[in-house]
């Protein structure tokens, strides 16, 4: 069970309660090193930083309202080959989603990784953050907006500014993880929860960094049901608003056409991992002539080619393990509405098999085992 | 004009569908020649992208043969096959390509007449579908 330590903030200063316990995680060697968005020098956004030198914790920021990186790929990074010494790192909820699905693709060992999730209000694009910021309306101005918020679970942006799609229509706006900051229902600038798990919870005790007592405030589950319930709302609103622009392939086309085929939607996914990908082979390096002949069989074509085999087997491979970040979207140079495909579909797909991809390192992914009495195959075709 | 040919690419496992098909041969049964078969190991090697790329490309049809369940020379390549059909299918499905053009398919060494037969019914079945319209889609 999992043990939860409410913590008073000082003087409003939430982050940087925040900061006092990082700095005694690794103070008293819980963990050697901690990953946690770090704000940049000009103020204007953030960057995934490992940390080392606790004085540089000084302008890290656990409630960063960017995401300029799927930070379970730079996990992997971290992890998958040998991870010597204690790393914690500072995660979205969708970043956790995203390790576990990579654990259970073996691309991230969690030995020596402690996950700390942080409550979600959502991020906003790196490129409209860094606006808000020039027109006063980031920095600690929207620091107070969401620490106001997030007791009724009602974070509005400034007039003009919207939350990333992929956040507002996330139905996991509260982390599984060793530790969970816990920021929904709280009066957030006056106390925060910090819930504890098992992998931890006798150390942080022995070591006195946190002392467990106290419950959530009454209000909090109402408050995070209520926030799942307008996104769930917003997703289905999504999904059927996909539904009516993608009717059938050509319709799917005509609104793809765009696409340049720069890969950045595999690039910036987090499930997409192999090593060597299919689409960055000479597989898809035709020849002149070949081009010719579709041409001439069609009677003419769109160039480039093969943005329908590149979408589609995208989704063959990744779309039952897409935890919905939406980081495809905010890569796509075209703002093609790539995570709202791979949602919808995914969806249905995840479905199929009963999968919730995120949920438990402990599950199979669908496309890793089958059932043997499943999907009959009789005398026509599945 | 003449009437519509539907083409097939068939991918089919050694040990089973393609064995099936040879037996099928060599017993001299009849069975349309719309078919194009590619020899694989197993079933479960048939990855989404070569369906896609046959349907894509010009097929009208891909059928994907394999062993019963229970019965993989390599214990589980025909049940992955089966989900990853399934997964592909639903994704189409979803993308509002709903025509029943990737069949998969267990024929065994054994069953020479089951693989004339399935043939010869898809190759029905696709007369009446028409061509396939993923292959004459400009802009793929």
């Amino acid at each position: 069970m999992a043990k939860l330590a409410t913590v008073t903030v000082k003087e409003g200063r939430t982050e940087e309660t925040l900061r006092v316990f990082l700095k005694a995680l690794v103070a008293q060697g819980v963990v050697e090193e901690i990953m946690i968005p770090r704000a940049l020098p000009s103020g204007e956004g953030f960057a995934q930083a490992l940390i080392r030198d606790v004085a540089m914790l000084d302008h890290a920021s656990a409630l960063a309202p960017t995401m300029p990186v799927q930070s379970a790929r730079v996990i992997s990074n971290l992890t998958v080959r040998n991870l010597g010494k204690k790393v914690a790192a500072v995660l979205k909820p969708c970043e956790i989603r995203a390790v576990v699905e990579l654990t259970k693709f073996l691309q991230v060992k969690l030995d020596n990784l402690y996950l700390i999730g942080v409550d979600c209000p959502g991020t906003f694009e790196v490129a409209d953050y860094a606006r808000m910021v020039q027109e006063g309306k980031g920095g600690d101005p929207w620091m107070k907006t969401l620490l106001k918020g997030m007791e009724r679970g009602e974070v509005a942006p400034p007039s003009g500014y919207f939350l990333r799609t992929a956040c507002q229509m996330c139905e996991y706006p509260v982390p599984q993880a060793d530790v969970v900051i816990k920021l929904f229902g709280y009066a957030t600038s006056q106390q925060i929860g910090i819930e504890i798990g098992e992998r931890l919870e006798k150390e942080l005790e022995g070591k006195k960094i946190l002392s467990f007592s106290g419950n959530d405030p009454a209000s909090r589950n109402e408050v995070t049901g209520r926030v799942v319930a307008e996104r769930v709302k917003k997703r289905d609103a999504v999904f059927q608003e996909f539904k009516g622009m993608v009717k059938d392939l050509s319709s799917f086309l005509d609104r793809f056409s765009t696409c340049t085929r720069c890969h950045n939607c595999m690039v910036s996914c987090p499930i997409c991992y192999c090593k060597e990908c299919v689409f960055r082979t000479a597989v898809f390096e035709h020849e002149g002539d070949q081009f010719l002949r579709w041409a001439d069989r069609k009677g003419g074509i769109r160039m480039p080619t093969d943005t329908l085999i590149f979408h589609l087997i995208r989704m063959a491979h990744m779309v039952s393990s897409c935890i919905g970040c939406g980081l495809c979207d905010s890569a796509c140079p075209s703002r093609l509405p790539v995570a709202s495909l791979f949602r919808s579909v995914g969806d249905k797909v995840q479905k199929m098999f009963q999968y919730v991809p995120g949920r438990d390192v402990k599950e199979v992914p669908p496309v890793a085992t089958f059932k043997e009495d499943e999907l009959k195959v009789e005398s026509g075709s599945i | 004009m003449a009437e519509f040919e539907p083409r097939i690419v068939a991918f089919l496992c050694h040990w089973c569908t393609y064995t099936g098909a040879d037996l099928a041969g060599t017993t001299r049964l009849q069975y349309p020649p719309n078919i194009r078969v590619i020899h694989l190991m197993c079933s479960g090697a048939v990855d989404s992208i070569y369906v896609l790329k046959a349907l894509i490309d010009g097929a009208d049809g891909v059928l994907v043969g394999g062993c019963h369940p229970g019965d993989c020379h390599y214990q589980t390549g025909n049940y992955k096959a089966r989900r990853r059909m399934a997964i592909l299918k639903n994704i189409l499905n979803e993308m509002g390509f709903t025509e029943d053009r990737i069949w998969l398919k267990w024929i065994s060494a054994s069953e020479g007449k089951l693989f004339a037969d399935t043939v010869t019914r898809m190759v029905d079945t696709l007369k009446k579908m028409g061509p396939n319209p993923m292959k004459q889609l400009w802009n793929a």
